[in-house]
This record gives structure tokens, C-alpha cells and sequence, in this order.
């Protein structure tokens, strides 16, 4: 436990003061604030609501599969609510948690008092937050005036034609493009201020080098966002001149291109899978040393490897288009760049794994769940090599196979791994630990609901079950498999119910936890829990990349060996 | 690392047991997927299944790229278990394990390892790729071309003349006497993609590109498939049917084909069914073609309504007479072709030969006469986003207009 007579941050434990005023005036600050930490919050809680709602559609999902044949809802709600799901846990959930975490973190490990941009943080939130509103008003207001269409239906990419009047009358392609659109302009400015933040706000001693490795992924997460969000930006408004002012570019009937959509969402679409995944490997980087007691193991390789991550991952999106037709050669290429990411997500693995290596594990649920993500990032990263073979891949391209492939990424890697973070830092957000017991019982009840789900899921997409269908037939042979993964969904979303019910508890009667209660070593734990509104009260000075270990440790201090 | 696997495996056995152990475990592994997957037709689509080149050698990059991943499982998989449960650890003394910060060395090596693994991964794949994609075609390959449409698919056969809908039939092609089939893939209207696992991989069917995929079965049957590609409301009814046939049955087929539709004397009656109808699904019953279909260009000079032998005055073909009547009086002929009359719409399936096809609906039902009126009564009944609205017609013309087309064989 650091001493609070040190110098770094000197930590301030005066007590918050109490909150006055009426409940208008506390929602008020609320709405109106632009504290990185309070806009953190709100993000986090964003992302957390619609991780619910994405989960209930996914639940109607896996009732309707339960059994072949089955008429549970319609085909046409059905469809709704796949696209939904999709669209809901990517733009919706995940970079807003992303995000939130970003927020709150990056600021606090790197010394600063708040975001370089704290109003544009404000209007980030908002856009993001009304784009989500916008969306779901489908719901409700996609009768309109045209009389047809209600929520998006016609997958998560919109592949064109199907997104012409022609084919999707009333205005449920609007819906998705349009709100995507606005939440769109809310990810561009965080990733803006996030570079900003993290490039010029860094606290005294804090080189480029010495950032935790949760800020540098944060960072390439943010500039990957920049390039990686604007085609797609770009695509939405060339497919709303199509609809409403007589554009041709996705309209085949009139000369225009589907493939050219392809490109522009897949060039979008694959840097999405790291914008989301990044960051999850960011908050594994922080939590694996300190659950076992030793420093990152290889921090230039990590750095270096996330960098290489970034460029190579603009270079692979055609592999979401290996059955499109392409020249031989051009599917050679795609299966080249997309087998060389394997060698700096490898590295990551291999060092995490080091940094266990020898260490004195605690396996408190923090650590169990990024102990996990490092073995499923593993399994879902040998699957991503099969679908990188591409003869192999036009059989699996858009079966079952592929599904249960990007769910261990973005579940079982992803969701585990910001699950973790949760459980780390919400002491600090809240000042209370959240309750070991529940933990335990959301760590393994999630997990084994996850593994049910999808690991069997992998095997009706070698037994030829595309994605997208509402229904299959008994003589498939796909319905057991399919039944195994339908319960496993059901104890995953009673495994969350367990975690929302953490959250609530926990924040209300959670044992106090003081400011640095896993002992760690990054500058967020050198201030009270929660910390005040100026994050530091004197601005700390560094001089190496754990700069509580040095404090902790006065006579074997990292800064020798740096 | 294996070592103590196997000492904290439940199978408490002596070393010298455990190799045969193991072999018998992988034996019986193995038997159980070729068991699983067998060569032939099957109404499960499964790509472990392959019966044509392109599936095949699918399936042997699959398994190297299996092998070599689940070496990567074993040697990293069982890395991080024995870290798990080596290093956990309940001391809560404050002292501190050695730090060790990293090594340039150890990371040069688990960073040139994998570059290996993904150039030997790179070169067999792209072998693979070049070997599928640009094999040749041989001069006297069957072309067709498969056309996607919302929801079903139209097979055209340039070669012969030939159109038909939802039911493709190829020859088989055998080492003696070697026939693939070429096909070229375009979508009447959305992006759809022709999947037949145990045939080929999927290659997609959009509007603005045409593109090519080839097959040469081996073993004569029926082979299952869907439309891999969200294309709208009826996606997961957009199933297919490739018949394999010999090269004799082949050559019937599409010389019955080639004969203009005409209505059959007799076939009135509700014939039997030539498959049955199993837990939902449509399971072929045999691997040839049912015996009744071969002479049926035969009966086709057979205009009259009066010929019909069992009693009750030529009842069924005047039914059926009536039923083509209804057939070219209502709108059906704006979407549907019966070479022969003047039905000649394209937007809907072809209907020429209708009676000789085992489905309709793209594959969803069997093909018979209550079927048939259930779908013209109402296609939403059977397939909800069916694009062929309702036909107004009443139960006797239903019953003459559905008695009409299954006797087009």
C-alpha cells in the first residue's frame, strides 16, 4: 500500500463532499459535465444498457434455433433481430466501452488532470449516445410515413443491392445508416482526443516508452478508428444520395457496384475487429502483471507488435470477400497479409504468457478472467488462421463456423477481457470492491455458457449451416448441436444477470477498498478511490513505467533496468 | 509439459500403457469422423464429406491447416495451462517473485518461429488456391449457368436449351470417363452465393459480376445446399439441389428436357410420391432417378382428353385440360414459362418440366398435388417472404390448375 505522505499525486483522502442541491440539479451536472471520469462513467453504463438489450435479441435468437423447424417469431423479426445484434454489440457496446474505459483510464495513467479536448469529450458522449437512440426508434418510428420497414433487417453489413429502395422500402436502411452515421462523428472525437490526450498531456518523466501498455493500444485503437471509420462514413452517405437523390453507386440495376459496398464496409469492417480488440488487450496488460506480481514481460515487443497491428490490419479486409470472385492472385495476397497477423498477436500471447511465467499468480476474479481471455484469444486466433486459408475458407466463409470463430474473439476474448477490467478498476471508480463470491459465480457460470455455446457452434458450420437463417431443416442434422448452444446462451445471460446484480450491490454495500487495492503499480492507484475531480493534487512526476513499484520498492527500483 | 498432463489426468496408468491407450483413443477418434463423414450423398451437407476435386482438396487444406493449429494448441495451449497451475499461488506474504523484464533473445525466437509456420502455411495455401481457381477447362465440360434470384435459383443449360428451377442436374464425371460441369454464377436481383459443401465451396452470385465455379462429382445422388449470402427474408429457404446422375441418366434427363412441356394423359391423379418426407426434411430415396420419369417425353404427343383407361369418363384429364386453361387465363404466365404455350414470364421458375422435379418452393416441400395447392393458394403459407403473391383462384381451379403442373413431367 502506498504511503500517503509520498510525493506522486500525494494523494489526496479528503473526504468528498456531500451532494447538495435538489436531484434536478444532480442530473444536471450529470448532462452537463465534462469530466473525463464522469463521461467514462457514462459510457461504461451506455455500454452496459445495450449490452443487455443486444443480449435479449441474441436470446430470441438462440430460442428460434433451438429446434429445426421452429416458429418462435417470424422470418422477418428474426432478421431484425440479427441485424440489431450485430449492429447493437459492434457500435453500440463495444466501442462505447472501449471508449469509456479510454475515458477514464488514459488520463489517470498518464498523470493528467482531465481529456485535452473535454467539451469535444461532452459531444462525443452525446452523438454517440443519440446515434443509439436513433437506432432503436426504428423500432417505433420505422412506419413513418412510408408504411413499411421498421428496425434494419438485412444483416449487419448492408450488403448492397439488398439496401436499395428496390429491395428494402421504407426507411429501415436509413435508420442504420443514418444513426451510424452520427455515433460515427461521436467515435471520431473521442479518437481524436485520446491520440491528443495521450500524445500531449503526459505527466513529468512519462516518455512514450514509459505510458502503460493499456494507454499505448489505446492509442493505436484510436488512430486505427480515424482511418478506419471515415470509408465507412463515406459509404453511408453515398448509400442515402442512392436511396433519396438518384446516386448510382451500390444500385446495380442502374450500373452501379455491389462489390464496391463490400470494400468500403470491409475496409471499415476488419480494423473494427482490432479497434474492439485492442483495447482488450490493453486492460489484459494491465491486469496480468499485477495479478502476477511481475512486470510486462517484453513492454518494446508489446509496443511494437500493436503498432505492427495496426498497419497490417488495414491490409486484410479482402478476406471477408475470399468467395467474391477475386483473381487467384489477389486471394493469394489477402491470405498472405492475413497469416502475417499471426506473428505480432502471437508475440502478445507468448509475453503474456511469460509475464505468468514464474510469478506468484492471485487468481482473484480480475485474474480470472484475463487468465481466460489469454487461452480463448489463443483458440479464436487458430480458428482466424483456418478461415486465412482461403480454399478452406469459401467452404467456411458465412457458415455456423464463422460465427462461433468471431464470438471467441469478441466474447470469449473481448467480453472477458473488459469483464476483467471491470472488476479491477470499478474499486476505483466506486471506492468499493465488487463482491469476490458473485464474482466466482459469474466467471464460471459465464464461461462454461460460453464454451457450450461456442464451441459447438463450430460444428454445424462444417456440416454446411450458413448464417442468417431463421430456420433449418430436422434432416440437417444441425438441431442438436444448435439445442447445446442455445442453453449455453441462456446460462451466459443468467451469468450476466449475476453481474449486473455485482454492479448494483457491490457500488451500494461493497466493502471499502481504499485507493490501491490490488497493490498495483500504474498511476491511477497513486489517488483516492474515486478520485477527485482534478484527478492528482500535486501533478506527479515519473520515472519509470511503475512508478508505485518505486515507491513501493525504494531500493530496487525499476528505473535501473529501463 | 505432457508429462504432467498425464500425471494429473484422471487416467492414473503406467507409462507403458499409455501409447496404446493413446492409439487406441485416436483410433477410434478417427473412425468415428470417417464414420461421421462418409463420401456419399447425405442429406447432411457436411464438408468433412467431399465427392468433387475442389471439395476435396478443400477438405486436405483443412487438414493440414488442422494439424499444424493444433500443434500450436498443444505447444501453447498446454504453455499457458502449466503457467495456470504452476505458478497459482494463495502465499500472501508481501515478498515479491524475481522481475524479469524480458528477453530479446526468447523474443526473437517466438517471433521467428511463427514466421516460419505462416511461410510454409502461405505456400501450400496458395498452391491450393492457384490448383482450385485456375484449373482448366476441358473442352467437353457441361457449362451451366446459375442464375440467383429471391428466393430460388434458375439453372440454365446453354449447351441444350435448356431452363429449369431449384433442381440442377450434372453428370457424374469419373476418371474413365471424365465430364466436370462449369458454371458461371449471376444474380437476377441481390447478392446470393451457391453453396454445396460436399461439392465446392461457395462462390457468390452478384448482380454486377459474373464469376466461376467447377465441380466434378464422383458419386451419383442428390447433394444439399443453401444460399450462403443474406439475401433477404427467405435466405434460409433458399436451399439447393444438385442431382448427380450417370452419364445415361444424365443424357435422359436432358433430352426430356429439351421437349416442350406438354400435360400428361393420365397423370391427373395424385401420383405417389417419389420421396418421402422425413422429420421435416426431404430425403431422396435412392440414388437414381424414380423409372417413371425416363419415358415420360413419350406420352407427350398425347393431346387428347380422352385416352385416360380407368373409367370415369377421362375425369382426371379433363381436370387437367381445365387446369392448363386456368394456368394461361390468370397471371401466372406473366412469371412463368411453359415451353409449348404461350406462357413464356421470367420472372418466376421455369415451368416445363415441373411435374418432373421432387420439390418446389426452391426445395422446402415435396412436390405433389396438396402441396402444390397449399403453395398457389398462398405461397406466404409455405415460404413467408415468397416474392409470387397469392393467386385468387378458387379450390376447383386450385385442384386443376395444381393437377396441371405436377403433370408436366
Amino acid at each position: 500500500m502506498a504511503d500517503a505522505s509520498l510525493p506522486i499525486g500525494s494523494l489526496d483522502l479528503t473526504p468528498e463532499a456531500l451532494a447538495e442541491g435538489t436531484f434536478r440539479e444532480y442530473l444536471h451536472g450529470w448532462v452537463t459535465t465534462v469530466d473525463h471520469k464522469r463521461l467514462g462513467i457514462l459510457y461504461v453504463l451506455y455500454a452496459l444498457f445495450f449490452l443487455v438489450v443486444g443480449g435479449a435479441e441474441a436470446m430470441i435468437i438462440r430460442v428460434q434455433l433451438m429446434y429445426p423447424d421452429n416458429h418462435f417469431v417470424s422470418p422477418e423479426v428474426y432478421n431484425r433481430m440479427f441485424t440489431m445484434h450485430g449492429t447493437t454489440m459492434v457500435f453500440l457496446m463495444g466501442m462505447p466501452l472501449l471508449f469509456g474505459f479510454a475515458n477514464y483510464l488514459v488520463p489517470l495513467m498518464i498523470g493528467a488532470r482531465d481529456m485535452a479536448f473535454p467539451r469535444l469529450n461532452a459531444l462525443s458522449f452525446w452523438l454517440t449516445a443519440f446515434g443509439g437512440i436513433l437506432l432503436y426508434y426504428s423500432f417505433i418510428g420505422g412506419f413513418g410515413l412510408y408504411g413499411q420497414g421498421s428496425a434494419p433487417d438485412v444483416g449487419w453489413f448492408e450488403y448492397a443491392p439488398l439496401t436499395t429502395r428496390t429491395y428494402s422500402q421504407g426507411h429501415a436502411v436509413d435508420f442504420w445508416a443514418l444513426s451510424l452515421f452520427v455515433t460515427g462523428w461521436g467515435t471520431l472525437g473521442a479518437a481524436i482526443n485520446i491520440i491528443t490526450t495521450t500524445i500531449s498531456m503526459r505527466c513529468k518523466g512519462m516518455t512514450m516508452m514509459r505510458i502503460p501498455l493499456f494507454c499505448w493500444l489505446l492509442l493505436c485503437t484510436s488512430a486505427l478508428t480515424l482511418v478506419a471509420i471515415t470509408p465507412l462514413t463515406a459509404a453511408q452517405v453515398m448509400l442515402e444520395l442512392d436511396r433519396y437523390l438518384g446516386a448510382h453507386f451500390f444500385d446495380t440495376q442502374a450500373g452501379g457496384s455491389a462489390l464496391i459496398w463490400a470494400h468500403f464496409f470491409w475496409i471499415f469492417g476488419h480494423p473494427e475487429v482490432y479497434i474492439l480488440v485492442l483495447p482488450a488487450f490493453g486492460v489484459a496488460n494491465e491486469i496480468i502483471p499485477v495479478f502476477s506480481r511481475k512486470p510486462a514481460f517484453g513492454y518494446t515487443a508489446m509496443v511494437a507488435a500493436s503498432v505492427g497491428i495496426v498497419f497490417i490490419s488495414l491490409g486484410v479486409w479482402a478476406h471477408h470477400m475470399f468467395t467474391v470472385g477475386m483473381t487467384s492472385a489477389a486471394n493469394a495476397f489477402f491470405t498472405l497479409s492475413t497469416m502475417i497477423i499471426a506473428v505480432p498477436t502471437g508475440i502478445k500471447v507468448f509475453n503474456w504468457i511469460a509475464t505468468m511465467w514464474g510469478g506468484k499468480l492471485r487468481f482473484a476474479t480480475p485474474m480470472l478472467f484475463a487468465a481466460t481471455f489469454v487461452v480463448h484469444f489463443l483458440l479464436s486466433g487458430l480458428t482466424g488462421i483456418m478461415l486465412s486459408a482461403s480454399p478452406w475458407d469459401w467452404q467456411l466463409h458465412n457458415s455456423y463456423f464463422v460465427i462461433a470463430h468471431f464470438h471467441y474473439v469478441l466474447v470469449g476474448a473481448i467480453v472477458f477481457s473488459m469483464l476483467a477490467g471491470i472488476y479491477y478498476w470499478f474499486p476505483k471508480v466506486t471506492g468499493r470492491l465488487m463482491d469476490e463470491k458473485l464474482g466466482k459465480w459469474h466467471f464460471w457460470l459465464f464461461l462454461i455458457g460460453f464454451h457450450l455455446t461456442f464451441d459447438f457452434l463450430h460444428v454445424p458450420g462444417i456440416l454446411g449451416m450458413p448464417r442468417w437463417v431463421y430456420t433449418y431443416e430436422a434432416s440437417r442434422g444441425w438441431a442438436s448441436w444448435n439445442m447445446i448452444a442455445s442453453v449455453g446462451g441462456f446460462i451466459q445471460f443468467l451469468a450476466s444477470g449475476i453481474f449486473v446484480w455485482n454492479l448494483l450491490y457491490s457500488g451500494l454495500h461493497g466493502a471499502e477498498a481504499g485507493p490501491d487495492p490490488w497493490d498495483a503499480w500504474t498511476l491511477e492507484w497513486a489517488t483516492s478511490s474515486p478520485p477527485p475531480e482534478y484527478n492528482f493534487a500535486v501533478e506527479p512526476v515519473v520515472a519509470s513505467r511503475r512508478p508505485l513499484w518505486d515507491l513501493k520498492h525504494p531500493s530496487d527500483t525499476d528505473t535501473q533496468y529501463e | 509439459m505432457l508429462h504432467w498432463m498425464l500425471k494429473r489426468s484422471t487416467f492414473a496408468l503406467r507409462s507403458a500403457r499409455r501409447l496404446p491407450v493413446a492409439a487406441v483413443l485416436v483410433g477410434s477418434l478417427l473412425f468415428a469422423a470417417s464414420a461421421w463423414a462418409e463420401n456419399k450423398p447425405s442429406p447432411i451437407p457436411n464438408m468433412f464429406a467431399p465427392v468433387s476435386t475442389p471439395a476435396e482438396q478443400e477438405f486436405t487444406m483443412s487438414m493440414f491447416v488442422l494439424g499444424i493449429t493444433l500443434g500450436i494448441l498443444v505447444v501453447v495451449g498446454g504453455s499457458w495451462a502449466y503457467v495456470v497451475a504452476k505458478y497459482r499461488s494463495t502465499d500472501s506474504s508481501d515478498v515479491e517473485p524475481p522481475q524479469i523484464y524480458g528477453s530479446p533473445q526468447v523474443e526473437l525466437a517466438w517471433t521467428i518461429v511463427p514466421v516460419v509456420i505462416v511461410v510454409v502455411l502461405f505456400l501450400t495455401t496458395a498452391r491450393m488456391i492457384f490448383s482450385i481457381q485456375d484449373h482448366p477447362r476441358p473442352k467437353n465440360a457441361l457449362d451451366i449457368t446459375v442464375v440467383g434470384h429471391q428466393f430460388w435459383w434458375e439453372y440454365r443449360y446453354p449447351q441444350y436449351g435448356v431452363v429449369v428451377a431449384n433442381e440442377m442436374h450434372v453428370p457424374m464425371s469419373t476418371p474413365g470417363q471424365v465430364r466436370p460441369t462449369f458454371m458461371k454464377l449471376q444474380s437476377a436481383d441481390v447478392w446470393h452465393s451457391f453453396w454445396v459443401p460436399q461439392l465446392a465451396g461457395k462462390v457468390d452470385n452478384i448482380p454486377d459480376h459474373i464469376n466461376d465455379m467447377w465441380i466434378d462429382p464422383h458419386v451419383p445422388g442428390v447433394y444439399v445446399g443453401q444460399c450462403g449470402q443474406f439475401c433477404g427474408v427467405e435466405h434460409a429457404m433458399m436451399l439447393i439441389r444438385v442431382y448427380v446422375d450417370t452419364p445415361d441418366q444424365f443424357q435422359r434427363w436432358i433430352t426430356n428436357q429439351q421437349q416442350p412441356g406438354v400435360e400428361q394423359p393420365g397423370a391427373g391423379q395424385n401420383t405417389p410420391q417419389q420421396v418421402i418426407r422425413q422429420q421435416g426434411g426431404v430425403v431422396p430415396t435412392a440414388l437414381e432417378l424414380p423409372a417413371n420419369r425416363s419415358g415420360a417425353g413419350s406420352g407427350a404427343s398425347a393431346g387428347g382428353g380422352d385416352q385416360t383407361g380407368a373409367g370415369s369418363a377421362g375425369q382426371p384429364m379433363n381436370q387437367v385440360v381445365a387446369g392448363k386453361q386456368v394456368f394461361l387465363q390468370n397471371a401466372c404466365i406473366n412469371c412463368h414459362a411453359v415451353q409449348g404455350t404461350n406462357a413464356n414470364g421470367r420472372f418466376g421458375p421455369n415451368l416445363t418440366h415441373f411435374g418432373s422435379r421432387d420439390t418446389l418452393g426452391s426445395g422446402i416441400v415435396v412436390n405433389n398435388v396438396d402441396n402444390l395447392k397449399a403453395w398457389i393458394r398462398n405461397p406466404s403459407d409455405l415460404k413467408e417472404g415468397a416474392l409470387m403473391p397469392p393467386m385468387q383462384l378458387d379450390e376447383t381451379q386450385l385442384e386443376q390448375v395444381s393437377l396441371y403442373l405436377t403433370s408436366l413431367k
